[in-house]
Parts: C-alpha cells; structure tokens; sequence
C-alpha cells in the first residue's frame, strides 16, 4: 500500500525536487517540525533519501530519522489501526487526524526506503541506514503505533524488526561486515530475543520455499547473524534492553526470562540445523557448537541427532563432532553405541594432515584416559596410530609418539607392543590387520610398534629422539599431550637455532648439481 | 760433697791422660744403650754412652762459663785478659804460646827495622857470636883501647856485615853522642843515606811510569779520534787492520753467542711417498667420514662412543662429575679443525706440570695423549684440506691459479700491473680475454656494489672477481677483511637468489659461484650460518603464514630450491642435527606436504624438491614420509582410472578431483616417441607447453623421474622395519594400476623393478624388546690404593705440613734439652755456691782453731812464765 503512495506523490516531488535540490534536509526538518505548513515538505526528503549521492543520502537518512523519532515523540504520528491513505482522507477524519495519517504514512515509506537502502552497495549507507532503523525502531518501541494498553502488552516494533532481520541475511549478497555490525545492537535483551524469533520464521519460510536446497550465501548470512548472538548465562545479566518501560509496576514479559532466550535460540538453530547445509558450514558450526550453542540451549540432548548425522559423515566432520558428542556423552547421559570403535575408524592417514588435528587428539586423549578401556582396544588405537604415522607429518608424530607411549603407560598390559621378552628370537609377520574395522579383530595385541623402530630413522632429531624411547622401559610419568598439540615446527626450531659451532661439509663443492649422490643432477640440469 | 768433687776432679784428670780408645775399652765408663728391635740396616748413634767423659765435659764447660759469670756477679769492672787465645778453649796451651811468639815478633817487624833482615839471627864468626865479640871490643873500647881502632872495627861490622846495627844502636847510644859532631858520617846515617836514596829512586820510577802511562792513554784517545779517518783512507793500512780487529772479535762474539741461542735443527718430516701421501688421504678421509657418522648417530651415539668412565668406589653413582668429558665435536672451522687454541694451551700447561712435579696420573697422561694424537692429527687435516682447495681451484682452471699466486704476491703493492706474457699462445689468449680484470678487488660495502660489479660479465669471469676479491681481502691481510668477507658471503647468497629469480634463471653463473661459496664458507661458517638460517627462516615463515591462512602455500620458488641445494653443498645433510641442515630438511618436508600440485610447474618443484630430499638423506638414510607421501602421490597423478582405488592417497594429494589427472598421458602416440632427457630447472618457475605432444613429453619425463626417485627411496629404506608397511600403496598402485596402462618400456621395466624390491623385502621382524640393559654393577668398596714412592717418611700429607710435623718435633726436642741444660746449670751453680759456703767455713774453722791455738800457746807460754816467776 504504502509503494502506492509513493508512486502517487512523485511526480509533484519530483517538481519540488529540482527547485529544492540543494535544500538542506535538517532545515527541512526544522521547518516541517516547526509547523505543519511546511508538511509537504516531507516529500522533498524522501525523495533525497533515494539519492545517488552518498554524502546527500546518508544526511537524509539521519534527518528522516531525527524527524520521524521528533514526530514519534510528539505523537503527531497516528497510531492505532491505520487506514489507506485515500480513505483516510475521505473519511470522517478531523484535520488533525488527516495530518497525523498522511505522516504516518510518510514514516512507513521512509522505512520502507531505509530498509532498500540496506543493500546498497555502499556500506557506509548499509551502516547508516541500519543505525537509522534501530533507531526508528527503539523510537517506535517507546511509542508504540499501535493503541494498547501499556500495561497489559509489550509493545515491541516486531513488524520492524522482523523487516530488518530479513534484509540483513540477504540471499544475494555476503553481510558478514553488516551483520557484525548489527551484533552491537544485539546486545539489548529485547532486541535479541525478537530477532532470534525472526530469524527462526525467515529461515523457516525461505528454506521452505526453496524445498531445503542449499543457499550458501542466505545461510552464510544466517550462520554469521546466529553466531555473533551472545547469550547471557545468568537471570541477573539480563539488563540492557532497548525499550524501557515507564511505571512502577514493570511487567514481566517472556525476555526477560533467560530460560524462555534459550528456548528461542533453541529453536533458531534446530530450525537452522534442520536443512541441509554446505560441508564447510557443518565444520564451522562444529567448531563452534561445544563452545558457544550447547551451553545455550535449554535441552542439548536435541542435539543428538544433528551430532550423531555429522559423525557418521566421516572425515574433518566426524572429529568435530566428536567435541559435541563428548559433551553430551559427558554431561547429559548420551549412551553411544560403538563410540570406541567408531572413534577407531576415525584414524586416517587424513587425521594427521587436518586443521584440527590438535582438537581431536585433545579428545582422544581424553577418550582413552579411562582406565577401565579393554587391553585389545588400546592396543588397537597404538598400533593403528603407529601405523599412521608411516605418513605422517613431523609435527603430528611430535603429538603421536607420547601419544602412544601415554596409552601404553595407562595399560601397562599393552607394554607387550614394545615389549615382548618371550618371543625374543621369533621372526613373525605383523599380524595387525590394517582394514580390519572393528579393534577387537586386528591383532594389534600381537603385534608389536615396528612402526616406531622405523621412525627412530626419522630425520626430524625429536622425533627420533622421541621412538628411541621404546628402546628402554618407560619413564612412569605421562607426557602432557595437551603441551605439544599448539607447538608448530618453526617454534620448535627455534628452541634448537642456538649451537656452538656449525659443521661443515668436507667434501668440496664445485658446481651446483653435483654432490648428495647427484640424484638431482641425474633428472634436471641447468638450463 | 767437696770431696766427691775432688775426687771426680781427679777422676777427670784422669781421663784426661787416658786416651780415648782407652776409655771406651774400659767397661765401667762404658754405657750400653739398650735396643728393643733389632732393625737391619739401620744406623744408630748411641749405642754406646759413655756418661764420665760426657758429664766431665759437661762440667768442664760448666766452669769455664757459668762459673766465670757467676764469679763475675755483681762486679762492676772486669778483667780482660787480650793475650791471643786466651779465651779460645781449643786451642793447646803449646800453640797459644807460639802463636803469641810469632806475633810479638811480627809486631816488631812491622813497625820498624823494614830492610832489618835476619834481626834476631845470631851471627857468628868462626863459630862465635858477633854480638859476642862486639860487647867484648866494646868492653875492650870501654876499657881503654883506641876509640879509632873501636871505630874502625865498628865500621868495618857495619860496611861488611850491615847486620847488628840493631843491636849496636842500643848498645852505645851514648858512644854515639859523642862522636856524631866529628864524623860526617856514622854508620846510622849512611844507612840512613841509603835508604832515602832507594826510596827516591823508587818514587821517581813511580813517576815515570806513571807520566808514560798518561801519555799513552792520551794517545789512544787521539788516535781514537782520527780513526775514523784513517779507516775510510786506508782501509788496508796495518793500524787500521789492529783497528778493525776489535770490531771483528766482538762480531765474531756475537755470532756464537747468536748460534748459541739459535734453535737447534729440529728433525724435519721426512718427504713422503706417493703411497705414504694416498695413505694418509684415505686415512684422513676415512676419519672424516667417522666424524660424520658420529654426528649423524646423534647425541644417542655420542654416549655409547664414549668409553667407559671410571668409577671409584667413593663414587655416590649420582651422576655428579668432578671433571667434565667436555669434548667438542670434531669438526671444520675456518678450513681447520674446530680444536680450539685453548685446549692445545692447556694441555701445553698439563704437560709443563707433569714436568714439574711428577704427580700426574695415569689418565691424565692418557688425556694428554688423545690430545697429541688429535693434534696430529690436526695438523694432517690441515695441511691436505689446504692442499684439497688448491686442487679445487686448479681443477677449474690451472692458469688462473697462477695469476692469483702472483697476484697474491702483488698484494703487497696495490698497484696492478698487467700480467707479463706467458710462453704458451694459448694460455696467452685467455689471458687475454682475463686482461681486462684487474688483480684486486675491494671488497663490495653493500649488496648493489656486489651486484653492479658482477653484473656485466661472464659467469667465468664473475667467478673470477670474487676469487679475486677473496684473495686481496684475506682475512690475514688486514683487520677489517673478516668482516667484510662474511659480508661478501652474505651477499652473494643473496646475489644467488637474485640470479635464480632472473627470468630466465641465470644458474650457469650460480653454478661457478658454488666453489667461491664453498670456500667462504669454509672461512666463515657462523657467517653461512647465519645468512642462510635467515633465508630459511624468512621464507619458512612466511609459508607458515600462509598455511595458517589458506590450509595450504604455492610451491617454493626456484631461489630457494637453489638455496636448498647450496645447503646441502656447503653443510653436511647427515648430521642428527644440524643448525642449517636440519630446517632446511624440514622446509623440505613442510613443502611437500602443505603444497598442493596444481599444474605441471608445481609438479616439477615437487619433484625437484623430492630430489633434493634423496640428496638430503641419501647418507645418513633417514626416513622421511613426505617424500613417500609425495611420490606416491605423484603416481597417483598418473593412474587413468581412478574408481577401485586399493589405497588411500595422503594429503595434499586427492583421491580424485580438479587436479588429480595432471600425469595422464593424454596421446598414446606419444609415448612411443617419448625419450628420456634431463628437465631444466627453470621448468619450476616458467613452464610453457603448448602443445599436447610436449606436454605428454613432459609427463612421461616427470614419471619417469618419479619411478627412479621411488626406486631410490626403495634402496635407501629397505633396511627400515615397516618397509613393506611404507611402500605397501605405491605397490598396490604400480602392480594394480600402473602396469595396465600403456607406457614406455623403460618405465614399465623400472615400475616392474621397483614392485619387484617391494615385495622381495622381508616381512617378518624379530618382536620388540627393550635395549638389554647393563645392570648397574654393585658399588665394589675397595680399599683407596695409593702407590708410595718413599719408604720411611711420614706420608698422606703435603710437603707444608711435613714441614711443620717437623719443626715442631724439633723444637720439643730442643725444648727439653734446654730445660735438661738448665736445671744441670741451676745444680751445677747450686753446688759451687755450696762449696763455697763450706770452704768459707773450713777457713773460718781453721782461722778460728788457729787463733785458738796461738791463744792457747799464749796462754800455755805466760802460764809457763807465771810458773817459772813464781819458781
């Protein structure tokens, strides 16, 4: 309806507009708050607010707003149920009331305007027409349009909010830097709590439209919004909120009930997580749903079934489902089935290679603290990761290696792997069976580590020093695993860079492909 | 108590008669001295005392001192007795009196009587005394006789015998008066005469002599003087001859005292053989490769090279060590070996002790001869590594070695002088073409000086500059050069990257560079250090930055490929860790596996890279699975059919996907026409094929150098346990994939090899044990043995405290004798004091009885009288 309007008030603006073009919009203001004469005025700025030009654009804008917040304030907007504006002026209407009519519907085409302007290109006008809104927003909340009773109902500008939370996750264009800085705004309870709703109904229409196929960019936009919400853990934190009420009885209304934000963030990201989403949106939501969304929720154990779905996906997905399956394994009484065997069949070639190789071992680590593990199941997890480790990276063998050695010292009954006094003189095959998947199957526990007599010939010097270890009994102190995950190769150079003298090589050199066995003079030459 | 004194004072005089044989026959003054032990060898003193001779010496002594002082109490004056020897107990009464003879007469024959000889000599005259004769004629004068005929005689006496003037003088002194107006001349005064006279002529002879004397010195210092003179004008004239000959004894003085301090002719090495020579180099070589395997082991093997510390039974087995083993690592520094200057000092300091004092144990002996053989040792290595950069040079170019040799002498005289002609025409136009270069080069401030002075020549010649530029800035030239040839290091490392980032690559210059960069390095191997840690650590560094950002980095670029392989010539690859070597190998391995092959360019990195990690480990055979990982990886690349795959490929490869089919030879014509060539290295930074022909050609090439680096790593770890583990997929992909497809007949050969050498490989291991561990051995508390030298003294302590052990027996020693001494003298002192007392007494008695006595003989003599009165 109110594009209709528009539309009909142009052409006479459009007149105006070339006489006025370089009118100021505050004096404008001014003169349209000084008296309602100058009411037409109005036109001249909306139509500014469709400039080309930034600067001109983004003045108008703070203008409309300190104009329509003034307007709000003087309640000469008219609230209540409101009638089409050609009606409104046919109607039984006191010139008041007409007065107040057509400027609220001069509001409602502002808004309209300042909520297009969201995805200009420009994201000073992004930021500026975002601010705006929040504004009109937190003006409207003081002053609510509509006539309710105060005390009674809470009135929050839901249409608004739902406007701008709908054109903040675009479906088109990336609005991480928007959405970041909406996330300031977010810090008000109400406000959260009514954009989480809205968040959860615009996933739920858009993803219904497109029958849950995926929408990176809308769902990017979506994970980045959902993300930078930071919910409050105590009753007590709940303070700032955008609307203040006025009277002594203050009503308590649903956000104010830290239970009832966790219910609607909850339900935001089940409703989230109930499509299908992009790989690489999986591992980000994996690494942070340990952190910053079970905590939130008012029943993880929900959770289970997205968690149970991503580890059953394998690979880098799996082991960042292993930290939220561990919490709920931990702390809410999750029974797992074949959780061990499961885990096993993580260790691939691929665990040693991954970004958040340090994360799953951390786990791991924990995994196989227990001391209550059957022998054949350790024995398993070494002997497989000592197989890993054939290809493994220096830096990852580094965690590997005291890894193994924190297993074995746990069981001392898996001592046989590098240990083996009985059968000293008896040259057998490795019997461990690689493709073997279930643990209790692979024979680890006749085998032995001579996976780590091989990397004794590692040419990293720690790691070398590291299986020279299974040379002699155990030391009876574990290795803290979680020291080394962090450490990268080049802190680890470091350490060593100082020595006293550099040995040189005494075989002199004379050209440039020649020496070391001239394997590289053999394939390439000079030119 | 007085007659006891008496007694022994007879007693002693007694002795004194005796003799001492005498004495010591006699047993009753004989006393034996009792021994517990009869000790053979051993030579005793006291024996036998004899107590009588002892104690009457003693009291003799006693006498003659104590009682002197003690008689001489209390008494303000003192009598002297100043005759000779009166107070010298040695000396025999007998002798004292001679002594005092001959003395009295010396007194008298100084003082006068000079020409008075035979003074006291009788004279005689037919058997009588003159003096005899002479008191008769004077008593015949005295009575009457002619005085003329007296005189005469008297004279006569006098011309003839000249003696008994003495005598005569005192005689008649009185004759003398009186006739000494009338006579000219008496005898005396003739004497008289004669002896002033002689004493004149003696004086005036004195004088002369001494006036000649004057006058010769006065002439030496003339013709001092003028000598000078006389040497330049006549140099052969006799005077300068007797001249000249003092300068030449002195000359001829100072050359033997100079050969006299000269150092002897020290035995010299004798000249060696060639086979002596080839010996000594494989020797030096075999020792040289020792080293390595020694650094290659890592600390591990360091410990167990070390040999067994012994361990003394006071050792508390805590591991704390007294004196450290502290033993560098033998290894090159500067070209020589890293044995410092110190401990060759200090072991001169062992060895100057062990002169001194002869205390030095057995292992430190053994220390000082490990030390001496090092030494030698040394000195072999330096001498041939000298000798090995020679070579190195002259092996390029054998005329340029001259030129620097020459060159090198030139130094000194800055100014640079065109080379004279050489005899040869040929060597004669290289000369020409070098003509140009001048022989000195300062060494360049900063990198752009280096690299304007390069830039415009010839890789040969460019080689030649810094050779140059080395030599005219030996570090033993001047005090500045150190420093500005590690500058010179560091900036031709740099010019090197510059030349490998060219386009295209200028290598061929950096090729020449290697020897010049090996020998700076050799000279300068913190500086090497240093340069290159931080390229590396710049470039690995930045690499990580990108990993942490994208997951993964571009390949390296040629530069450091180049530096890589510089590494590997200038630093040895096998060492357990090494500061330059060490990261190096893991940039290598951080490459390969965070480096995703994207085209046919990475690719060749790759593999350039994987080559120069054989390079790396080639010697000390370590394992390295990212060089697995990538070459199997890279023969993943070339399997068409990538569907039933029975193996998992490793990041940063893919199963399948965008990049997974780069190797696949896309016209099987090609294949056939496929020939092996060496790639060129600059297929890392620039790589154009356009079309399909050369690009298979390339593939094949890259497969086949993938086959033969697979090949390599077969070789190189066939001795790891979990060999068949390791190369378990590439066999699955060559034996199930690979061997399907089409290709060259010496891949397939290779491929077949290779699957061959996997398979042969022994799969089953001997089970894990742990290291069979030494047991500790029990703590054995066997007795400290200290070996000792000298019987008979006290022992376990220093010289110092034997010292004082000593003096203070002595002085206890010497204490109670005093005390012995002084009490006998307090006795002795105390019995005289008694017999005086008592010989006081008898006198007093006697006195007494005497006086009685005459009283009663008063008294009887008066009583006798009164009797006779009255009668």
């Amino acid at each position: 309806m109110a594009p209709a309007k528009k539309r009909n008030v142009k052409p006479e603006k459009s007149q105006k507009g070339v006489k006025t073009a370089k009118m100021d919009p505050n004096s404008c203001v001014e003169r349209i708050l000084e008296s309602r004469k100058h009411a037409n005025d109005v036109f001249d700025l909306l139509e500014l607010l469709q400039s080309e030009d930034e600067k001109v654009l983004i003045s108008a804008m703070s203008a409309c707003t300190t104009l329509f917040c003034t307007l709000l304030e003087r309640k000469e907007l008219f609230t209540g149920k409101l009638h089409p504006e050609d009606e409104a002026l046919i109607g039984g209407f006191t010139a008041e009331e007409k007065c107040q009519i057509f400027m609220r519907h001069r509001y409602n085409s502002c808004v309209e305007m300042l909520l297009e302007q969201l995805s200009h290109e420009e994201f000073n006008v992004k930021e500026n027409a975002l601010c705006c809104l929040i504004k009109c927003a937190t003006a409207q909340g003081r002053h609510p349009l509509e006539d309710l009773d105060w005390s009674e109902h809470y009135s929050f500008p839901r249409e608004l909010i739902q406007a701008v939370v709908e054109n903040l996750v675009s479906k088109t264009t990336d609005n991480s830097l928007l959405i970041s800085r909406f996330q300031q705004f977010l810090e008000m309870e109400d406000l959260r709590f009514y954009v989480m709703s809205s968040i959860r109904e615009s996933v739920g229409q858009v993803m219904e439209k497109n029958k849950g196929a995926l929408m990176p960019v809308y769902q990017n936009n979506v994970f980045t919004l959902m993300t930078n919400i930071n919910m409050p853990s105590q009753e007590s934190e709940l303070t700032s909120f955008m609307v203040q009420q006025e009277g002594e009885v203050q009503p308590v209304f649903s956000y104010h009930k830290c239970l009832e934000h966790k219910r609607v963030f909850e339900r935001m990201w089940l409703g989230f997580l109930k499509y299908k989403l992009p790989s690489n949106m999986y591992k980000k939501i994996l690494v942070i749903l340990h952190d910053s969304i079970l905590p939130h929720m008012s029943k993880p154990t929900l959770m289970i079934d997205f968690l149970t779905a991503a580890y059953d996906v394998g690979g880098a997905i799996s082991l960042l489902a292993l930290n939220g399956l561990f919490i709920l394994i931990h702390q809410h009484n999750l029974e797992y089935p074949d959780f061990y065997q499961k885990l096993y069949n993580l260790l691939e070639p691929s665990v040693f290679h991954v970004k958040y190789r340090a994360r799953f071992f951390h786990l791991a680590n924990i995994f196989l603290s227990s001391s209550h593990l059957p022998v054949y199941l350790v024995a398993a997890f070494a002997k497989r990761l000592a197989r890993l480790a054939l290809t493994a990276p220096p830096t990852a063998l580094l965690i590997v290696l005291p890894f193994i050695y924190n297993l074995i010292r746990r069981h001392p009954a898996c001592r046989v792997l590098i240990h083996r006094p009985s059968a000293e003189r008896e040259l057998i095959k490795d019997p461990y069976l690689m493709d073997e998947e279930d643990p209790a199957m692979c024979h680890a526990l006749d085998s032995s580590l001579w996976e780590l007599k091989t990397l004794q010939n590692h040419y990293h010097p720690d790691v070398a020093k590291a299986a020279m270890l299974i040379n002699t009994p155990l030391s009876g102190q574990e290795d803290d695993i979680n020291e080394v995950l962090e450490i990268t190769t080049h802190e680890r150079d470091l350490k060593h860079s100082q020595k006293k003298s550099v040995p040189l090589e005494f075989e002199t050199a004379t050209q440039l492909l020649k020496g070391g066995g001239n394997v590289l003079g053999q394939h390439f030459c000079l030119n | 108590m007085g007659k006891v004194q008496k007694k022994k004072s007879l007693a002693d005089k007694v002795r004194k008669t005796k003799t001492s044989t005498e004495i010591k026959n006699n047993p009753f003054e004989v006393k034996i001295n009792r021994k517990k032990f009869e000790v053979l060898g051993q030579k005793i003193k006291h024996d036998v005392g004899l107590p009588g001779v002892s104690r009457s010496k003693a009291i003799k002594k006693r006498k003659d001192t104590l009682l002197k002082e003690y008689k001489q109490k209390n008494k303000s004056n003192k009598f002297i007795d100043r005759r000779f020897g009166e107070y010298d107990t040695k000396m025999a009464p007998e002798d004292k009196i001679l002594q005092r003879f001959a003395m009295e007469r010396q007194r008298g024959h100084d003082k006068k009587d000079v020409y008075n000889l035979n003074e006291e000599e009788e004279l005689t005259h037919y058997g009588q005394s003159l003096a005899e004769m002479e008191k008769f004629t004077d008593a015949g004068n005295s009575d009457d006789e002619t005085e003329e005929k007296g005189l005469l005689s008297a004279e006569l006496t006098a011309s003839h015998f000249g003696g008994g003037g003495g005598l005569l003088r005192k005689k008649g002194p009185g004759d003398q008066e009186e006739e000494g107006g009338q006579r000219t001349k008496s005898r005396q005064e003739l004497i008289e005469e004669l002896i002033q006279k002689s004493k004149q002529e003696k004086r005036e002879r004195q004088v002369k002599k001494e006036e000649a004397q004057e006058l010769t010195e006065k002439l030496d210092q003339e013709w001092k003087s003028i000598q000078a003179l006389m040497v330049k004008k006549t140099p052969k004239d006799a005077d300068a001859e007797k001249t000249e000959e003092k300068p030449k004894v002195e000359e001829y003085d100072m050359m033997v005292r100079e050969l006299g301090f000269e150092m002897k002719a020290q035995p010299s090495e004798k000249l060696k053989t060639p086979e002596e020579l080839a010996r000594e180099e494989t020797e030096k070589l075999q020792k040289l490769e020792a080293d390595r395997l020694r650094r290659m082991m890592g600390d591990e093997g360091r410990d167990s090279s070390q040999h067994q510390v012994h361990m003394s039974a006071d050792d508390l087995n805590d591991g704390f060590i007294l004196d450290k083993h502290d033993k560098k690592t033998l290894a090159y520094e500067d070209g020589k070996w890293n044995i410092e200057d110190e401990s060759e000092g200090g072991q001169d300091e062992d060895e100057a002790e062990s002169g001194e004092d002869q205390e030095t144990d057995a292992e430190e002996e053994e220390d000082d001869d490990e030390d001496g053989k090092e030494e030698s040792a040394e000195e072999e290595g330096e001498g041939s590594i000298e000798k090995e950069d020679d070579d190195g040079h002259s092996d390029l170019d054998s005329e340029e070695e001259e030129s620097e040799n020459e060159e090198e002498n030139e130094d000194d005289d800055v100014v640079s002088v065109p080379k004279p002609k050489k005899k040869s025409v040929t060597k004669e136009e290289q000369e020409a073409a070098k003509a140009e270069l001048p022989y000195t080069f300062t060494a360049p401030e900063n990198y752009n000086c280096l690299k304007n002075l390069l830039n415009c020549h010839t890789p040969d010649n460019q080689r030649l500059i810094v050779a140059r530029m080395q030599k005219s800035n030996h570090p033993s030239l001047a005090v500045g050069n150190k420093l500005k040839l590690q500058n010179l290091l560091g900036f031709l490392l740099e010019y090197v990257g510059e030349l490998a980032t060219r386009n295209p690559p200028d290598l061929l210059t950096v090729d020449k560079l290697i020897p010049e960069l090996y020998t700076l390095c050799q000279m300068f191997p913190e500086a090497a250090r240093q340069a290159l840690q931080s390229i590396m650590g710049d470039v690995a560094h930045s690499m990580e930055e990108v990993i942490e950002v994208n997951g993964h980095a571009p390949f390296p670029t040629l530069d450091m490929l180049i530096y890589l392989k510089v590494i590997a010539l200038l630093f040895p690859t096998s060492d357990f860790r090494h500061p330059v070597t060490t990261p190096a190998l893991l940039f290598i391995g951080q490459a390969l596996t965070k480096c995703p092959v994207r085209s046919l360019q990475d690719l060749t990195s790759g593999l350039v890279l994987c080559c120069l990690a054989v390079e790396y480990v080639s010697l000390s055979k370590r394992f390295l699975p990212e060089l697995i990982n990538f070459l199997f990886g890279t023969l993943h690349l070339a399997v068409q059919d990538k569907t039933s795959l029975g193996y998992s490929v490793v990041p940063p490869f893919r199963r399948s996907g965008k990049h997974c089919d780069l190797l696949v030879v896309s016209d099987s014509e090609s294949i056939s026409s496929w020939s092996r060539k060496s790639l060129p290295l600059s297929a890392c930074k620039h790589l154009e094929l356009e079309e399909d022909r050369d690009r298979d050609q390339h593939r094949l090439t890259c497969l086949s150098t993938c086959l033969d680096l697979v090949k390599r790593c077969c070789l190189l770890y066939k001795e790891l346990t979990s060999f068949t583990h390791i190369f378990q997929p590439i066999r699955v992909l060559l034996s199930k994939h690979l061997s399907s497809q089409t290709l060259p007949d010496s891949l397939q050969e290779l491929q077949s090899e290779i699957v061959e050498m996997i398979s042969s490989a022994p799969a089953a291991h001997r089970v894990l044990v742990f290291d069979k561990k030494k047991p500790i051995p029990l703590k054995l508390l066997t007795p400290k043995i200290v070996e000792v030298l000298d019987y008979g003294k006290k022992r376990g302590s220093s010289r110092e405290e034997r010292e004082q052990e000593r003096l203070k027996h002595k002085y206890k020693k010497e204490f109670k004798g005093a005390l012995r001494e002084i009490r006998k003298d307090s006795r002795f002192l105390a019995r005289e004091k008694l017999s005086e007392v008592m010989n006081r007494d008898a006198e007093r008695k006697r006195k007494v009885r005497e006086l009685f006595g005459s009283l009663a003989t008063q008294e009887g003599e008066w009583k006798a009288l009164k009797r006779r009165k009255r009668k």
